[in-house]
């Protein structure tokens, strides 16, 4: 796609591309190295929650340990510590790239990087301390700890910014459209979200309004932006059709931001809110079939290649994740299906398939791409790299189906009046431990990647002489299989 | 530069437009909300064992809400008479709504469940109480002492022997009995006020008759 000026020369333009690759890879691979960290601890604050619904008893004698706090950690560390922090470091590696200019104020970006850590390990701490502000998504405190995540995030968000407007690329490829919406999207969403001065129900349409943009504005823009970056990247082909990524792109940011709402469908705010965000929530299917199509049509034909690249197998299984939890997402938002699937397992299966096959599956992906790109190593190991996909796929594949059947089950039970209440837990109690296991192999997943990770960046052996999963042999003759793409 | 321009303002009017219809809009709306006159403003101990039940993240597995009768059973199930309207959260900071029914619903667990004593015990050791429960046990809210050094003012909790400590008394720290005093201070069964907003409440035929709260509730809850 960087091709498309013919008048730059090649060696120019490669030229261009490894002054934007130096210019970034001081905060990107920060960014990188602290997202693994908080990865493994919300891995583990994920797992002893779930043990603590089939194990009830289990840790009980400590406060900090007790289940609506180690659950809050797990969801905090992830959103903010694993995936923001893995997006904040694919950012500032992408956006110079794409506008041909090295990243400006690079020191910027690392001191805000580490302003965003700083904020986390308070808000954590709070939390685990028993004070936060009783808002899901929200929970860190907002005068302690947020103000620093603000601070951080706008220090990135200005070097990139500084970047765009400095860049010389003729036009602006769509992902630059999704990272950079992203970032004036958050902080804007963040503080309205963290103000003081909501009460009653009020207050849960703002709770509601920041935590579903918090998914659809910041996580889903960064990582669909990775997205239209990495197929066509590592296939050397460009992406489908420019007019269907306009119309994703603008109608996602339109309709995307008035979804909240049908996270309180028939609870007590004014009806019109929740029908705006259901009939928003419908209009979602625009923008998610213009991306499938998009993506899609770029990958037809080329499918093979996803044994070879290990960028490629992630990032394509976490598109269509997306296309699947955002349909998903619009039927659950009618009021047939809600009554059921509302306030049961159904939503905690659905939100990890959009924060985990989706988004966690495309940041994997594009750390496979963009690391040795930063370090200039070969990853180490092709067969960790094996053990690290196939132990996640497996285990939110276990995860999404076993929660998702124990949450139409409850659902069931709970809207039939004459079932005792509880029906409604004894039938969820298989689904809790095939959570608790699906955890475990997730979380021995992340390990591999953080060891991995862990070898590449201190270990200083030599990395593979080829990309790490190339020698899958006929594949690389084959007429699918046109290249590397690196 | 003009495109980068455009772009931003256009991202930035989007948001904009999505936070004028579903923050500023409702602000205006809900700004001359009626406040029941039976509804009483939070007690110092309810107010504290409120950030009790926050900091314990009580709302992770509970809701506080009985959704609109017209297409739920919420009614039915005995968690209140009618739908929970805004008149029933003016004085919380935030509303903790919830979104997830692992537990049963409390907006009315006051009513359905009166009892302090049950609440402590609950508390201390739900399967105590309520053998299929998956509700995590809270003895950090209490305090183990041997029965001599048990003072006047200590707030002795009478756990069934099979499940109490060997020769030890348990007593309610402060925050256990704030938490239980807010638990009780949730009843929300006065008729909903009138309010000039559309859409909300159900239909009055479709309400259940008065008195049937609890039932089902209290049912699935009794020792």
């Amino acid at each position: 796609m960087s091709s498309a000026h013919a008048n730059v020369p090649l060696h120019e333009e490669l030229d261009i591309r490894l002054r934007a690759d130096a210019s970034s890879s001081g905060p990107a691979l920060l960014c990188f190295t602290c997202s693994i960290i908080w990865l493994l601890v919300g891995s583990v604050f994920g797992d002893v929650a779930s043990l603590k619904l089939h194990f009830p008893d289990w840790l009980v004698r400590q406060g900090w340990l007790t289940f609506g706090r180690v659950r809050t950690i797990h969801l905090n560390t992830m959103t903010y510590g694993w995936a923001s922090l893995a997006m904040l470091g694919v950012s500032l590696w992408i956006i110079p790239r794409l506008v041909h200019t090295e990243l400006r104020w690079p020191r910027v970006a690392t001191v805000g990087t580490i302003v965003w850590n700083v904020g986390l390990v308070i808000g954590i701490g709070m939390i685990i301390a028993g004070r936060n502000d009783g808002l899901e998504w929200l929970e860190m405190d907002r005068y302690m700890a947020d103000p620093f995540l603000v601070v951080g995030g706008g220090m990135v968000g200005i070097t990139l910014l500084a970047t765009l407007l400095a860049g010389r690329a003729p036009y602006l490829y769509v992902s630059v459209w999704y990272i950079m919406g992203a970032f004036v999207w958050f902080p804007v969403l963040f503080v309205i979200g963290n103000w003081p001065t909501f009460a009653g129900v009020e207050s849960a349409g703002a709770n509601w309004f920041y935590a579903h943009n918090a998914l659809g504005l910041w996580l889903t823009a960064v990582c669909l932006g990775a997205v239209y970056y990495f197929i066509p990247k590592v296939l050397g082909r460009p992406i489908y059709s420019y007019q269907l990524s306009l119309l994703g792109f603008w109608t996602l940011a339109f309709f995307y931001a008035l979804n909240g709402m049908h996270h309180v469908i028939g609870g007590p705010l004014p009806t019109w809110m929740i029908t705006t965000s259901i009939v928003a929530s419908v209009l979602m299917v625009i923008p998610v079939f213009a991306v499938a199509v998009n993506h899609h049509m770029t990958m037809v034909g080329r499918f093979s290649a996803l044994r070879y690249s290990p960028t490629l197998r992630f990032v394509v299984l976490g598109a269509i994740a997306y296309t699947a939890v955002s349909l998903q997402g619009t039927f659950t938002s009618l009021r047939e299906v809600n009554r059921i699937t509302h306030f049961t397992h159904w939503t905690i299966a659905h939100s990890h398939v959009g924060v985990y096959w989706f988004v966690t599956f495309v940041l994997f992906g594009a750390m496979y791409y963009i690391m040795p790109r930063l370090v200039r190593r070969e990853w180490p190991s092709g067969g960790l790299i094996r053990w690290h996909f196939w132990l996640v796929l497996g285990g939110i594949a276990v995860y999404v189906i076993a929660l998702t059947i124990a949450g139409v089950a409850q659902g069931l039970a709970l809207i039939d009046p004459q079932t005792p209440f509880q029906q409604s837990v004894e039938v969820a109690n298989a689904g809790m431990i095939w959570r608790s296991i699906a955890g475990g192999v997730l979380t021995a997943g992340h390990l591999a990647f953080a060891w991995h990770f862990w070898r590449m960046l201190r270990l200083r052996e030599a990395g593979l002489e080829m990309p790490p999963l190339y020698e899958a042999r006929p594949v690389v003759y084959s007429p699918g299989g046109d290249g590397t793409g690196s | 530069m003009t495109r980068v321009w455009l772009l931003l303002i256009g991202v930035a009017a989007t948001v904009g437009f999505a936070a004028i219809v579903l923050v500023a809009l409702p602000r205006v709306v809900l700004i001359d909300l009626p406040v029941p006159t039976e509804l009483q403003p939070y007690t110092e101990a309810q107010a504290r064992g409120r950030q009790v039940y926050i900091a314990n993240g009580c709302l992770y597995c509970h809701s506080q809400q009985v959704r609109d009768a017209a297409f739920t059973t919420d009614v039915l199930r005995g968690w209140g008479d009618r739908a929970s309207v805004p008149s029933d959260y003016v004085y919380d900071r935030p509303a903790l709504l919830g979104t997830m029914r692992t537990g049963p619903d409390l907006i009315n667990v006051g009513a359905r469940l009166p009892d302090t004593e049950w609440h402590l015990i609950h508390l201390y050791d739900p399967r105590a109480l309520v053998d299929w429960s998956i509700m995590p046990a809270y003895p950090f809210l209490f305090e183990e002492k041997d029965s001599a050094a048990v003072q006047p003012s200590d707030h002795v909790v009478r756990i069934p022997v099979q499940r109490a400590p060997a020769g030890r008394v348990v007593v309610a720290k402060p925050d256990a009995l704030a938490l239980v005093d807010y638990l009780l201070s949730l009843r929300r069964l006065y008729p909903a006020p009138v309010t000039g907003m559309s859409g909300h409440g159900p239909p009055p035929e479709t309400q259940a008759p008065p008195g049937t709260t609890g039932a089902a509730g209290a049912a699935d809850a009794t020792p």
